[in-house]
């Protein structure tokens, strides 16, 4: 009754390719966004930000990343992390070493680097497919945290390999609170989803798709698989490297190689089959649901010991929420196999019927 | 020179360590196209289900059995639960949840046998067998040679089944083409329980000699990450690429480790494997036997 496109006449070209055709959409966005950027720093509490919406986020656009290059371009990649790591620690170097640098021309300078070795670490895709490259994307995942361990250079000579993100300043105003943190990240977070969105809607992301569906006939009606491919790479390793970057100063502060091992680049493969592969919309359920469910298994052990008196030693809880963790993400690639996203647009053609049913 | 072929053996040796992981994961992609990441996780519940079998009282000829009993029906629970449900999906999404069900197997494992580590003794010490010491100069240990014999009595019995009985032939049907196999009237849901329980006695198997030699812990789910350049660089569905693969990855991973890594500051066996078959790959995208695909419109 309230989600319907009845009565909204499309007279030009423009309004019938925007990005939210439906009003109702629209209205739902700008909600969102009013949430997130205004109602949302005033009522969270420091906890939330730090602790669940800042990663939430950060994971996110890493999703986006790899969604870009699994989901569209159908790269199956194992070694997105590397690609944070290197985001990361290409920022720090060019905050340590370019005096006076603007910190955001820094992420840029990182998401850069990694789409440079992104696109080192995709030539091999020109050749080989499917679980054959995922496993040469490993090759990415462990050489690049061995450079990084290994090389002095990169974490500034600290003897533990553990560098410490500088203070994030942009235009003089100090980010440090929870709530300035957040508002930063959520705002690049803002900006590159819609430009994701945006990149998948066009003809780069219609290369992309016809890439993934089947190469050979894309090769035959004139696309051109080097390129495309490695544009994939060098998108989704940008957008990899801002989130690790992001991850480094925004979120951990103090980040070694290590942060970036390869069960990050195993959680963001979760978010985004969970999530939804190749919808933009599905990194960020994918990463809301990956980044909650430890938080809320940890709160329900919480909860059982304390209320309940049911107590449960923490070996065992900690092996419960692995096998929760491993029992429910079969579930839910047995229940819902397009992930989330999918039940979403289910439950939009039911709104729009809704209530009733013809 | 002796230092030179001592390396070589050794990595040789345990080359032949990394082809057993490798052949669970080949045995489950050939016959039914999912890359089974929870092999590495098998391994680590078989040898924890021994290790925990054996002190609770059962002897070794005892626990052997149990195990494999445990393994078996493991694998086909998996199918049942897991791949049944999941047929026709795309192969990533069954990929993914062969990661959840990596960690569902770790939980388990954990839970019901705890997550101390344990030694676990197969009456063969890691010690350099004297005769080849006196007569060659070379220390090769018994221990790698023992392994290098289970696994070379495992392959001859994995060859003699899919080639002599009529349930490997059945296997072997399913791997060329499921549509085909059903059409002649193999069950295709029988066959995939039955590779799946001869995974798991393979996991079995290699987790027995990985456990002897690490100690059994959590970090025998890493030899899966060992496993999978031996993988690639022999070819997904290739038994022989296994085996070449694995000695081919072992030898040169321990000879790059001698005489490359004090150049590069140590620790590269951790990558290298990924580069050179990486590198392989560029030359033979499929593998050294993996099956060609042509790919036609």
């Amino acid at each position: 009754m309230f989600y319907r496109e009845a009565g909204q006449f499309k007279t030009t070209y423009q309004a019938d390719a925007a990005i939210f055709p439906i009003r109702q959409d629209r209205i739902a966005m700008a909600v969102i966004l009013a949430v997130a950027f205004v109602v949302i720093p005033f009522t969270a509490s420091p906890y939330l930000f730090s602790a669940i919406l800042i990663p939430f986020l950060i994971l996110a656009l890493a999703a986006l990343g790899l969604n870009i290059l699994t989901g569209y371009a159908g790269q199956l990649s194992l070694g997105s992390a590397a690609f944070m790591a290197v985001g990361a620690f290409a920022s720090y170097n060019f905050v340590l070493r370019i005096p006076g640098i603007p910190l955001l021309v820094a992420f840029v300078g990182g998401g850069l680097s990694a789409a440079a070795v992104g696109i080192l670490f995709g030539l091999p895709s020109l050749r080989i497919r499917g679980f054959y490259l995922a496993v040469a994307t490993l090759a990415a995942q462990f050489f690049i945290l061995w450079c990084l361990t290994k090389i002095g250079w990169f974490t500034n000579y600290s003897s533990s390999g553990v560098i410490t993100a500088q203070s994030m300043v942009i235009f003089g105003y100090t980010f440090a609170t929870p709530q300035a943190k957040y508002l930063l990240v959520l705002a690049i977070v803002s900006v590159m989803a819609l430009a994701a969105k945006n990149m998948t809607r066009s003809n780069v992301g219609r290369q992309w798709m016809a890439v993934r569906d089947m190469d050979v006939a894309a090769e035959v009606i004139g696309i051109r698989l080097m390129r495309a491919k490695l544009l994939a790479f060098a998108v989704s390793s940008f957008y990899c490297g801002v989130a690790g970057a992001l991850f480094a100063y925004a979120y951990l502060g103090t980040v070694e190689p290590e942060a970036y091992n390869l069960d990050l680049s195993f959680r963001i493969l979760f978010m985004i089959i969970i999530g939804g592969v190749g919808t933009v919309l599905g990194a960020f359920l994918g990463s809301a649901f990956i980044t909650l469910l430890p938080i809320f298994l940890s709160t329900a052990v919480t909860f059982l010991d304390e209320t309940l008196h049911f107590s449960i030693a923490s070996s065992v809880a900690s092996n419960l929420e692995l096998m929760i963790f491993g029992g429910l993400i079969i579930f839910f690639l047995i229940v819902e196999p397009h992930g989330l996203a999918r039940l979403w647009q289910i439950a939009k053609e039911k709104l729009r019927l809704w209530p009733f049913p013809h | 020179m002796q230092f030179f072929f001592e390396v070589l053996i050794g990595g040789l040796l345990s080359g032949v360590m990394y082809s057993l992981v490798a052949l669970g994961f080949v045995l489950i992609y050939k016959a039914s196209g999912v890359f089974n990441f929870a092999q590495g996780s098998m391994v680590f519940f078989a040898a924890l289900t021994f290790v925990g079998l054996t002190e609770h009282g059962l002897n070794f000829w005892l626990a052997l059995p149990a195990t494999l009993v445990v393994m078996i029906v493991l694998g086909i629970v998996i199918e049942r639960a897991v791949l049944r449900p999941l047929v026709n999906q795309p192969q990533i999404t069954l990929f993914m949840a062969t990661i959840g069900l990596s960690f569902l197997i770790e939980g388990v494992a954990q839970l019901v046998w705890g997550a101390s580590v344990r030694g676990l003794d197969l009456g063969v010490q890691d010690e350099p067998l004297q005769w080849i010491s006196d007569t060659a100069g070379i220390n090769v240990s018994k221990f790698d040679l023992m392994a290098a014999g289970v696994a070379a009595m495992l392959v001859t019995t994995l060859a003699v089944f899919f080639n002599r009985t009529r349930i490997g032939r059945a296997l072997r049907a399913v791997a060329d083409d499921h549509q085909a196999a059903l059409a002649v009237g193999i069950p295709l849901q029988q066959i995939w329980a039955i590779v799946w329980a001869v995974a798991g006695g393979v996991a079995l198997v290699a987790g027995l000699l990985w456990g002897a030699r690490n100690g059994v812990q959590f970090a025998l789910t890493f030899v899966a990450l060992k496993a999978l350049p031996v993988l690639i660089l022999g070819g997904f569905d290739s038994i022989p690429g296994a085996i070449v693969g694995g000695l081919i990855i072992g030898a040169s991973e321990k000879l790059a480790e001698v005489y490359l890594g004090p150049y590069v500051g140590g620790g590269i066996e951790g990558w290298f494997p990924y580069v050179l078959a990486l590198l392989f790959l560029l030359v033979r995208p499929e593998g050294l036997f993996g099956e060609k695909i042509i790919r036609r419109i």
